[in-house]
């Protein structure tokens, strides 16, 4: 009898033992941790990233960042203000619970709950109502191009489970609501979550039961926020990680040539450029007139940046300089458009001295120093470029904590701003918050007040266009125009790092976000 | 010796009022919570409603009004990063900082002493004079550096212990422990020596120099003269009074070693209050970082006002002169 059970164990030991060395475990870290498990709680880009792994929108994107099916298979538009969403059958929770038309009404109702922190991402949607057990109608307020966009961004969570246990009001990081949902997720999702410290970490093991076939070979995911950079990197190069994002660009030489590890890199959604003050006075020239106000001294401003030696000296060759203010793969998005002026001191003084400033003009310039990649280091440089026609930048630079309130405030004349067109990746989002006027919820970061009659118009029937490729020809039309009057100077398009060791297969997409359910490890 | 203890409580009342105060005000001039906990699509109306929620359209005055009558309850508020009651957050991460300190306690006395003793002894010794230019070197180098050096020579290069986190915790009630696990021990060594480093060279330094100056005394040269053994009179007689100063320092100095692990801290991703700091200002989490103000002015009150009764007690002189 002992002799059996001695043999029985040690089938047993041997199985797990051959389980385990079965089993993957992907260890990363990124500066940032997870804010909260609750997906309508904040309207952060990189926790949403994370809880993806949890939990499954309606629509979501493919490897392409194409929108394709996930929680729902098929929609259609049955009135211009509704949307028809056809569910995916046999599909369970991570609790076990089926998945149906009710879980997606009670999640569509908590993130349309003004106590949503990230109700806007949502804004046009005015309720859901549940047509049969796997029919949902969207109804909008109006004609709305971006809901799909908007809803791969949304996650569903079980209503059963939120009834119980009093999460069907959504928590709120900024008011400090919480609920059950915030230290627990229950999802649809790839993978579970395990644990969730924050600062320490967070682990998740594989959901066996996910509706879709999976295209990773991970059983587990090891998350560890390390905020220093240099810490993440030698955790990485000792071993302790397999993959840090971001790594950081001064690091990237090291690391590449290290043994045994390796560097991917891609241009990101998120574009730099400068806002200009369009104000009747200048900060820096009270009681005069702004020479801003005048196209030419614009050209002429963009005319004196060379963004060559920038993206060589400054960027260490990692950037993609721009001519338009969204990236190539942005809706919106035009390659005739995508031309900079050509760094041209000469024709920069001959502007100037057109547009009646010979000897050039005083502004000042602000820049953050802690938001953007060599954010500080490029705004040095546009200075002393500047210098050279005869343009006295006044630089100041500080952290992103106090920079980013005086921009709203409107203080600066002319300052640094990045834009990623997240969360839609659509380029309406530059039209309707950095080209129009601040009214109706539209123009919410434009600093500098721009304005022009021909964007207002376009941006206005943009958003009610259902037809997409008359869309994408008006929100060209837009950009064009913007370029045309120099309504921001686009710089460039920064650089995506990640850091892997060999072994690691994980692709990288330029809305930054990390999508382990591609990713594989040897 | 009651009217001690009552005015030095007062005192400490006061002086935690004044921490408040400056805590307060201090971190409203840090940056807009506002403008971090934006969606970067927000509109002007979204923003101006969270500002609402939050309370901070309220004039300076009615906030502080606020947050002492919430703080006088116990309760410092929600943190607006971790959206959980930030006494609850600090409870969480003490843990982790009291055990990094002890174990640089630890560390510096058990090297700071020794040491000390050495370069008192053999003033001209390689030895001694060896330690007394590292010594320099500890003192003189930034935390971070010391830290990351570290990193490179036994995580990196010779991959002996991890370069960062907390290894494997025991939940011990509320208390989590690294004590009790292989990872966690190995995890506390490189942050414990990083923290140790400084107060290392302080302790030794303090020795040397109580030893040197205890050697020269009279009873000393008496001890030596009546023929005792030089160990007896070294470290029995010598080093006991040497050590008097060295542990009133001590008891001070893990006050700043909790209020400064903040560099160690996040340089080593140590999930203590440092680092909880560090998170709350790059996130203008306005609630921890006056929270953890209050906590570290709380804690130097406390050590101090401690001290200063003791001090009654031993020395009725001081007494006297204050009722």
């Amino acid at each position: 009898m002992k002799a059996k059970l001695a043999t029985g164990l040690a089938v047993a030991v041997g199985a797990l033992m051959g389980m385990s060395a079965e089993a993957k475990t992907l260890r990363w870290a990124s500066p940032t941790d997870i804010t909260t498990l609750d997906p309508y709680a904040h309207t952060e880009s990189f926790t949403t990233s994370m809880l993806h792994h949890v939990f499954d929108p309606l629509v979501r994107r493919g490897r392409n960042l194409e929108l394709e099916p996930a929680l729902a298979v098929s929609w259609k538009t049955v009135k211009p203000d509704t949307w028809r969403f056809e569910l995916r059958r046999n599909v369970k929770f991570h609790n076990g619970n089926p998945f149906t038309a009710d879980d997606v009404v009670a999640s569509i109702t908590r993130i349309l709950d003004p106590g949503a922190r990230a109700r806007g991402n949502l804004a046009t949607v005015v309720r859901a109502e549940k047509v049969d057990d796997f029919t949902v109608d969207i109804i909008t307020q109006g004609p709305y191009p971006l809901l799909l966009n908007d809803l791969a961004g949304i996650y569903i969570l079980d209503k059963e489970w939120m009834e119980a246990n009093g999460a069907l009001k959504p928590g709120n990081i900024a008011t400090g609501v919480t609920t059950a949902a915030s230290t627990t997720a229950i999802g649809t999702g790839p993978f579970k979550v395990e644990s969730y410290k924050p600062d320490a970490g967070t682990t998740f093991v594989v959901n066996p039961d996910w509706w879709d076939k999976p295209q990773h070979n991970l059983t587990r995911i090891e998350f560890k926020p390390v905020k220093s950079d240099a810490t993440r990197v030698a955790a990485l190069l000792s071993g302790e990680l397999d993959l840090i994002a971001p790594a950081p660009l001064q690091d990237l030489q090291r690391i590449s040539s290290s043994q045994g590890f390796k560097v991917i890199e891609e241009p990101s959604l998120r574009l730099i450029m400068l806002s200009l003050n369009v104000r009747p006075e200048l900060k820096a020239m009270p009681g005069q007139k702004n020479p801003l106000l005048d196209v030419k001294v614009r050209q002429a401003m963009w005319h004196a940046i060379d963004m060559e030696t920038i993206k060589k000296r400054v960027m260490r060759d990692k950037s993609r300089n721009t001519g338009t203010l969204v990236a190539p793969p942005v809706p919106g998005y035009a390659k005739e458009n995508d031309v900079p002026l050509a760094f041209d001191p000469n024709r920069a003084k001959q502007l100037l001295a057109e547009a009646g400033y010979p000897n050039g003009f005083k502004t000042k310039l602000n820049c953050p120093n802690d938001r953007y990649i060599n954010d500080e280091q490029t705004c040095v440089a546009i200075a002393s470029m500047w210098a050279k026609v005869g343009i006295q930048a006044d630089l100041q630079t500080e952290s992103r904590a106090t920079y980013f309130p005086r921009q709203d405030r409107g203080e600066f004349d002319v300052s640094m701003v990045g834009w990623a067109t997240l969360p839609p990746m659509d380029g309406f989002s530059v039209l309707s918050s950095l080209l129009t006027e601040q009214k109706d919820g539209y123009g919410g970061s434009n600093a500098g007040t721009y304005s022009n009659p021909k964007i207002e118009e376009l941006t206005r029937k943009a958003a009610v266009e259902l037809d997409e490729t008359k869309r994408r020809a008006m929100l060209t039309e837009a950009l064009k125009v913007a370029r045309d009057t120099v309504a921001y100077i686009p710089l460039h398009q920064q650089p995506l790092a990640w850091a892997v060791r060999d072994g690691v297969d994980v692709p990288q997409f330029p809305d930054e976000y990390v999508r382990l359910w591609f990713a594989t490890v040897k | 010796m009651f009217n001690v203890l009552v005015s030095r409580l007062g005192q400490a009342a006061l002086v935690m009022l004044v921490v408040s105060a400056v805590s307060f005000v201090m971190f409203r001039y840090v940056g807009d919570p506002v403008a971090t906990m934006s969606r970067e699509n927000a509109s002007v109306e979204e923003k101006a409603e969270l500002r609402r929620s939050l309370g901070l359209d309220q004039p300076l005055v009615v906030q502080y009004g606020r947050f002492l009558g919430r703080t006088l309850k116990g309760d410092l508020g929600i943190s607006y990063r971790n959206q959980r009651p930030v006494t609850e957050l600090i409870a969480e991460r003490l843990p982790a900082t009291l055990e990094l300190v002890i174990v640089a306690t630890i560390l510096s006395l058990s090297l700071g002493i020794p040491l000390g003793v050495l370069c008192a002894l053999k003033p001209h010794g390689i030895a001694a004079r060896l330690v007394q230019a590292l010594s320099l070197v500890g003192i003189s180098t930034p935390t971070f550096v010391t830290g990351i050096v570290l990193i490179l020579i036994f995580a990196v290069s010779l991959g002996w212990l991890p370069s960062f986190g907390r290894g494997q915790v025991v939940d011990l009630g509320w208390w989590s422990t690294g004590f009790l696990t292989i990872s966690g021990l190995k995890s506390l060594l490189l942050p414990g020596i990083t923290l140790a480093l400084y107060q290392l060279t302080l302790i030794m330094r303090l020795v040397r120099a109580e030893m040197i100056d205890v050697l020269s005394s009279d009873y000393i040269r008496f001890a030596k003269a009546r023929g005792l053994p030089a160990r007896y009179v070294h470290f029995r007689l010598a080093l006991r009074n040497a050590l008097m100063p060295v542990i009133t320092v001590t008891g001070l100095q893990i006050g700043s070693l909790i209020a400064f692990a903040i560099v160690t801290e996040t340089v080593f991703q140590w999930p203590g209050m440092g680092l909880l700091f560090i998170q709350a200002v790059s996130f203008v989490d306005i609630p921890v970082m006056a929270a953890y103000l209050l906590f570290v002015g709380l804690l130097f009150v406390l050590i101090n006002t401690v001290v200063d009764i003791l001090y009654a007690v031993v020395d009725p002189r001081l007494r006297a002169r204050s009722a």
